[in-house]
C-alpha cells in the first residue's frame, strides 16, 4: 500500500533572487524578493500563507530570525521558526512543512532562506574545529578533505574523478542563465586547479554566493482548490544524522545520506534505477560522489568510476545538477537544488532530461553531519 | 574566536578537558572509561556517550595508534600556521580505541602516511597548551 504522504503534499511555487556578489542586499532583503517570486509562481495570495519556515543565515546568526522573517512579510503565521541544519536544513523544513500541513497545524507553508557570506562573512567556513585548533585543524574545506582522503585511499578514488563532477556541474551551469558562474570547465583546468586543502582543490569547492530562495507547500487538494497552475508532488522525504566530531564516525566513508535515502524512497515507493535526474548537494566534489553511493546508485567506492566518461552529465545514464549546483549556479546551501527539481518536473530546466521519472534532490550540511532527501515528481 | 596576531584562541576548557590536559603535561595521555558498561572514549566529557553514566575512570593509554586519515594544508586559515604549510592533519585511532584529531611530526606534509601506518606519542606544545602529536613508529 502506498505510504499516505507520497503525494499529498506539492511545491505550488518557486521563487529566487539573483546570485552571485550582491553588495548592500540583507537576507531580509533578498527573502522578501525571494517569497514575492514564489507566491506568483504559485498564484497565490500571501494571506494564504499561514506557515513560515526558515533557514537562519550564517552571516548574521541572530536569534529568533523567523519572527523577524515573519515580520518583514506582513505574516503572522501560526507555525514558524527557524531550523538548523546546515546545509540539510531546507528539505528537513519542507518535510516538516508537509507534516504540519497533513495534520492541520497550517494549510500554506512558506520555505525560505537567503544570506550573504559573499559580501557578508564567511567566517562560518573558516572557523577553527574548537580545541583541536591547536592542532592546525580549520575550516570546512578540511573537514571534507579528511573524508575524501579516506575514500581515495580505501576506494583508489582519484583527482581526476572529483574532477569530473566539477565538470558536469560546470557545463550545466553554462547552460544556465541564473548561474553565478557560467564558465566550461576542462579536467586539465580541475588537474591544474591548485590545493586548498589536499585532496581538495579550489576547483573541488562550491562557489561562495550571495542569494535568497523560497518555496510555496500545500497540500494537493489545496494546489487544486487555489488553481495553482503546475504543482509538483513531493512523492517522498527523509533525514539522516552523523556525529559533531568527523574523527569519530566509525566508517569516515559511509554518511548519514544512506539512511535518509531510505527513508524517502521508501516514502516514494521507488528504487534507485527508477530516477530520471538528480540534484545531488555538491559543496565539495567528494559530496555528491559518495551520496551516489549512499543512495544506491552503484556499491560503495565505485563513486569513482560512476562519475566518469559523461555519466552524471546531459545524455548519461543519471545527469546531476542539472542547473550547475552549488559549484556553479550558486553557493547558497540547497534550496537552489530544490528549485531544479522542480524546473525538472515541470520541464522547464535549462538543461532538461528526457522522460518522466522522478527527480530526487539531496541536501547535506555541516561536514556530512546531517542529511535530508527530497522525491519529486508526478 | 580566531585572533588577528599568531596566538590561537581556544575555547575555555572544560573542567574535563582541564584534566586531559594537566595528565598530558606530565608526559600522559589519557582517556576516560565507563565504570558500567567499560566505553572508552575521547574528547573528554562527563557521561558516557554509550551508556549515559555519570561514572567513569581515567586510564593512561599505550601511546600506540594507527591513521584513519589525513589532510594536508597548503594555506593557513590562521596566522600561527603560516610558517608550517604544507602540514598534515591527521585523524588517529589509539590502540584502546578512541580517536582524536592529531599531527604527525617527524615527516614532511604527509609523506609516509596510509591507513593503519603505526604511529607513537609524542607529546607537545603549542603556545601553553599540551598537545598529543605522533610520529611513525
Amino acid at each position: 500500500m502506498a505510504h499516505s504522504m507520497r503525494g499529498a503534499a506539492v511545491i505550488a511555487g518557486i521563487g529566487q533572487t539573483a546570485h552571485g556578489k550582491l553588495p548592500g542586499r540583507t537576507p531580509l532583503s533578498m527573502t522578501v524578493e525571494a517569497v514575492r517570486s514564489a507566491l506568483r509562481d504559485a498564484g497565490v495570495e500571501k494571506d494564504a500563507v499561514d506557515g513560515v519556515f526558515c533557514k537562519y543565515p550564517t552571516s548574521t546568526f541572530a536569534s529568533m530570525y523567523g519572527q523577524q522573517v515573519a515580520e518583514a512579510l506582513g505574516m503572522r503565521p501560526r507555525v514558524g521558526g527557524v531550523w538548523d541544519q546546515g546545509g540539510a536544513t531546507n528539505i528537513s523544513m519542507i518535510s516538516f512543512a508537509a507534516m504540519c500541513i497533513e495534520n492541520g497545524q497550517c494549510e500554506v507553508a512558506i520555505v525560505t532562506t537567503a544570506d550573504n557570506p559573499r559580501t557578508g562573512t564567511r567566517q562560518a567556513y573558516e572557523r577553527a574545529w574548537g580545541d583541536d585548533a591547536a592542532y592546525g585543524w580549520f575550516s570546512t574545506p578540511a573537514g571534507y578533505a579528511m573524508i575524501a582522503q579516506r575514500h581515495m585511499a580505501q576506494y583508489g578514488t582519484t583527482s581526476e574523478q572529483l574532477g569530473a563532477i566539477a565538470v558536469a556541474c560546470a557545463r550545466h551551469g553554462a547552460a544556465n542563465p541564473l548561474a553565478a558562474k557560467r564558465t566550461p570547465l576542462t579536467l586539465q583546468d580541475h588537474q591544474a586547479s591548485e590545493w586548498v586543502v589536499e585532496p581538495l582543490r579550489r576547483a573541488d569547492c562550491c562557489l561562495i554566493s550571495d542569494g535568497g530562495a523560497a518555496v510555496v507547500v500545500m497540500s494537493a487538494r489545496r494546489a487544486a482548490e487555489l488553481g495553482v497552475a503546475d504543482p509538483v508532488p513531493i512523492l517522498g522525504f527523509g533525514q539522516g544524522q552523523e556525529s559533531w566530531e568527523v574523527a569519530l564516525r566509525p566508517d569516515l566513508t559511509t554518511t548519514a545520506a544512506s539512511a535518509s535515502a531510505q527513508t524517502a524512497f521508501t516514502m516514494a515507493g521507488v528504487t534507485p534505477s527508477d530516477i530520471r535526474v538528480a540534484q545531488l548537494y555538491d559543496c565539495f566534489t567528494i559530496t555528491p560522489l559518495m551520496i551516489l553511493e549512499d543512495y544506491g546508485f552503484c556499491k560503495k567506492g565505485q563513486g569513482g568510476a560512476f562519475v566518469e566518461n559523461g555519466n552524471i552529465e546531459v545524455g548519461g545514464q543519471l545527469p546531476i545538477n542539472t542547473s550547475g549546483g552549488l559549484l556553479a549556479e550558486t553557493g547558497m546551501p540547497g534550496m537552489q537544488l530544490v528549485i531544479e527539481g522542480v524546473r525538472q518536473v515541470r520541464g522547464t530546466s535549462t538543461s532538461q532530461v528526457p522522460g518522466d521519472g522522478p527527480c530526487v534532490v539531496a541536501n547535506q550540511g555541516g561536514v556530512m553531519h546531517t542529511h535530508s532527501t527530497l522525491v519529486l515528481g508526478r | 574566536m580566531i585572533g588577528t596576531n599568531s596566538q590561537i584562541d581556544l575555547p575555555e576548557p572544560s573542567p574535563d578537558l582541564t584534566r586531559f590536559r594537566n595528565r598530558l603535561s606530565a608526559g600522559r595521555l589519557s582517556f576516560q572509561r565507563c565504570d558500567e558498561c567499560h566505553d572508552a572514549w575521547l574528547p573528554p566529557r562527563d557521561h558516557c556517550p554509550h551508556c549515559l553514566s555519570p561514572a567513569f575512570t581515567w586510564e593512561d593509554a599505550s601511546g600506540r595508534a594507527r591513521v584513519v586519515s589525513w589532510v594536508v594544508y597548503h594555506r593557513a586559515f590562521h596566522p600561527a600556521f603560516a610558517d608550517r604549510v604544507p602540514y598534515n592533519v591527521t585523524v588517529v585511532e589509539l590502540a584502546e580505541g578512541p580517536r582524536l584529531i592529531s599531527n604527525v611530526v617527524g615527516i614532511s606534509a604527509a609523506d609516509g602516511l596510509a591507513i593503519d601506518t603505526p604511529l607513537a606519542l609524542a607529546v607537545e606544545t603549542e603556545g601553553d597548551v599540551p598537545v598529543a602529536r605522533f610520529r611513525l613508529s
